[in-house]
């Protein structure tokens, strides 16, 4: 190791030089060690004061963003709450309408129904056949006794057949209303089952009515939490937004395959159209023209799914007037339909111009590579590429509902990501501060370190000077002691405890020492 | 306002298109074909060399096959050359009538009695710059022994900055065979013009490694 020239004091040996130096600066150090000290001290206090300020007003902010957050997240789940009790209550209307609408029919078949069941019930009530009145009159003839007199006998026996016939036709009579009440009977079966019908189908629509109610009033219950801004509401609609921001962006990703697979249908025969090596910006034309039909075929979904209110993204559109709104649904289903066509034009140019790259470079390869294609199965590829080309715009509109709930929770979750952000940051900062404070004090005990020498010697030096002066002291004390008396000791012993631990130290070292 | 914003936007617009077509994605293919002596006799694969090429080269690329002869370094010297269409299916046809060309040349190619490598290389540096391809390819396809004829003057120094030399289908020659230091000499001196002149050299005599001439 060799010194500067201006440090070689001693030209012959550098280590010499080099001690020199080390007991001029740890000299220096320790005349500047007060200062040092302050200073250290000082510039540690300030990192750390500046540092946990900067912290504060951190975690101010992650408070007012936490905040802030709940605010939207309360505002959106609000809004989305709204929608869906708009949406129960617009069901049980359809359905009253519907099904409801239907009552007072029903009511007056039932009473019909009823009426008549009444009818054929009273007509169908047992009526007593009533004895013919001539009886009573042969009574008195047929209580005459029997006689030899044929003429009698003879008399007796018609009237006897007379009342005989008499009681096969009351029989008859008889036989025929109780069958005439049984049919009445039989025909109020079917009314019965009639009536029991419409009753069961108004049970059930009572039923599902006293469902979507039940529904409305559990939604009615979120939503007064949600209006009443409670923890547990929010904390539901964050794990609701979290939940929606990773099913949404699965959603999207598997679209985004979609949209690629199309951009690939599209992008080789759109060379055809705008030219396969046209530049803008560092990309072919053809690439982006293919990615702008995408687009405005994206766009065009998203305004039909608008337009149908499937979706809120644009509330401009939410609010024109019905009959612009269907018109615009019109529109973008026309412009949809339109792309959706000529995606499927394209596809089938890109299949003709494959099979004229394949041809071409068979002819340039030697024709190897076509002696074993099937060329009648291409329309297989060839429909099924147009098919695709047809069917990918469609499918794409509906990209609009995972996009819309994607970006709604996006905004949630990177709000709990800058909340956290945040916490973190405050922390590092206040740990940072601490170090900067702890930190302070090593630095001052690594600077007597260095002096250590310097100080040892002072210490010395005082150490002798202090144990003198207490020695004095400590003989007061117990002169003081003596004159006072124990009681005001014992009374001051435990504000004297800590003096006295001191004062007994020093006192065992100056025994050492005079020991030694 | 409106007005200036359209403005700016039309001229970054058609700043970005003008930069476009030709300028800076397009490809340059020179050929250069050796027909001296019995050179001729591997034509064939130089064919097949050029149909591996074409069937590579894309919308607006170049390409350009030229025999070497006694005095290469002349238009006359060019077999075809073509600038592809913007249009995949154009192209496709420029393709096959660039390959009949060929191929109608190679069925009656003379041999000639000099070999002016050096001719065809500043011929195809003249094009391929003319040009202004992004990427300059010249591909050489000779056994690389030069032999001009008295009088020729080649002792030029050659300019192939951006340029990558392929030489193909380096043949030994029978005298290589007693003393291959010839043919490693005949390549480093080839090797060490294109350096000098700032080119990047290669040599390919597997013509299984066709996928390298072409590489993006």
């Amino acid at each position: 190791m060799s010194l500067p020239d201006f440090m070689m004091i001693f030209t012959s040996s550098a280590g010499l030089s080099l001690l020199v130096w080390l007991i001029i600066s740890v000299v220096l150090l320790y005349m500047a060690r007060k200062p040092a000290h302050k200073a250290i001290f000082s510039v540690s206090k300030i990192l750390f004061y500046a540092l946990r300020l900067f912290s504060s007003s951190v975690l101010l902010a992650e408070k007012r963003l936490k905040h802030r957050n709940k605010e939207v997240l309360l505002s959106a789940g609000k809004e989305a709450k709204e929608r869906i009790i708009e949406r129960e209550f617009e069901r049980i209307d359809a359905f009253v309408k519907k099904d409801l609408s239907r009552f007072p029919t029903l009511q007056r078949e039932v009473m019909d129904s009823v009426t008549k069941l009444d009818e054929d019930y009273q007509k169908s009530t047992e009526i007593p056949p009533a004895p013919p009145g001539w009886t009573k009159a042969i009574e008195p003839i047929a209580a005459i006794p029997p006689s030899e007199d044929s003429m009698v006998a003879e008399i007796l026996k018609s009237i006897k057949e007379a009342l005989d016939k008499g009681q096969e036709k009351a029989l008859e009579a008889y036989r025929k209303s109780s069958e005439n009440r049984h049919k009445y009977l039989k025909n109020m079966v079917p009314t019965l089952r009639h009536i029991n019908k419409s009753v069961d189908d108004l049970d059930k629509n009572v039923q599902v009515l006293l469902e979507r109610s039940s529904t409305v009033d559990r939604h009615m219950d979120e939503y007064k939490e949600i209006n009443n801004k409670t923890d547990r509401a929010a904390q539901m609609l964050s794990s609701s937004s979290m939940t929606q921001f990773f099913i949404a962006g699965f959603v999207l990703a598997i679209a985004i395959g979609g949209a690629f697979i199309n951009f690939n249908l599209i992008s080789r025969p759109m060379q055809e159209m705008v030219g396969g090596s046209v530049y803008m910006m560092g990309f072919k034309v053809a690439d982006i023209a293919a990615l702008v039909i995408i687009l405005v075929e994206v766009s065009m979904g998203l305004f039909l799914m608008e337009s149908v209110r499937i979706t809120r993204l644009f509330p401009i559109i939410g609010a024109l007037d019905d009959k612009i709104r269907v018109r615009m649904m019109i529109t973008s289903f026309v412009f949809l339909f339109l792309l959706a066509s000529v995606e499927a034009g394209l596809a089938y140019m890109r299949e003709l111009l494959s099979a004229d790259d394949a041809a071409l470079v068979a002819g340039l390869l030697g024709g190897v590579a076509t002696e074993n294609v099937d060329a009648s199965a291409r329309w297989i590829t060839t429909a099924a590429q147009m098919g695709m080309g047809f069917i990918l715009p469609f499918a794409l509109t509906f990209i609009a509902i995972p996009l819309e709930s994607f970006i709604h929770s996006t905004r949630t979750v990177f709000g709990v990501i800058a909340v956290a952000f945040l916490r973190i940051f405050a922390l590092g900062l206040r740990f940072i501060g601490n170090l900067s404070r702890y930190s302070g004090k090593s630095l001052v005990n690594i600077y007597d370190l260095i002096i250590f020498f310097p100080l040892w010697v002072e210490s010395l030096v005082s150490g002798e000077k202090t144990s003198k002066v207490q020695n004095i002291k400590l003989h007061e004390l117990k002169v003081v002691q003596e004159e006072v008396g124990d009681a005001v000791v014992k009374k001051r012993a435990t504000r004297k405890t800590v003096a006295k631990k001191v004062v007994n130290k020093k006192e065992e070292k100056i025994e050492e020492k005079d020991n030694v | 306002m409106k007005s200036y914003i359209l403005a700016f936007l039309l001229i970054v617009g058609f700043s970005a298109c003008s930069t476009g077509p030709h300028k800076a994605h397009n490809r340059g293919v020179y050929m250069l074909i050796d027909t001296s002596g019995t050179y001729t006799k591997e034509l064939d694969k130089a064919q097949q060399i050029i149909n591996y090429t074409l069937s590579q080269l894309q919308s607006g690329d170049s390409f350009v096959v030229a025999s070497i002869d006694t005095g290469s370094f002349s238009e006359k010297d060019i077999i075809a050359k073509v600038s592809f269409s913007d249009r995949p299916s154009q192209a496709n046809q420029q393709k096959r009538a660039f390959q009949q060309k060929v191929k109608q040349y190679i069925k009656g190619v003379k041999s000639s009695a000099y070999t002016d490598i050096t001719g065809g290389i500043l011929l195809a540096t003249e094009y391929l710059n003319e040009r202004d391809t992004r990427k300059k390819t010249i591909m050489i396809f000779s056994d690389m022994k030069q032999e001009l004829k008295k009088g020729y003057i080649r002792d030029i120094p050659l300019k192939l900055e951006g340029f990558e030399a392929i030489a193909l289908n380096v043949t030994k020659l029978r005298s290589d065979n007693i003393d291959p230091r010839e043919y490693m000499d005949r390549i480093k001196l080839w090797k060490g013009k294109v350096e000098k002149g700032e080119g990047k050299w290669e040599v390919i005599n597997d013509l299984e490694r066709l996928d390298q001439i072409i590489k993006e």
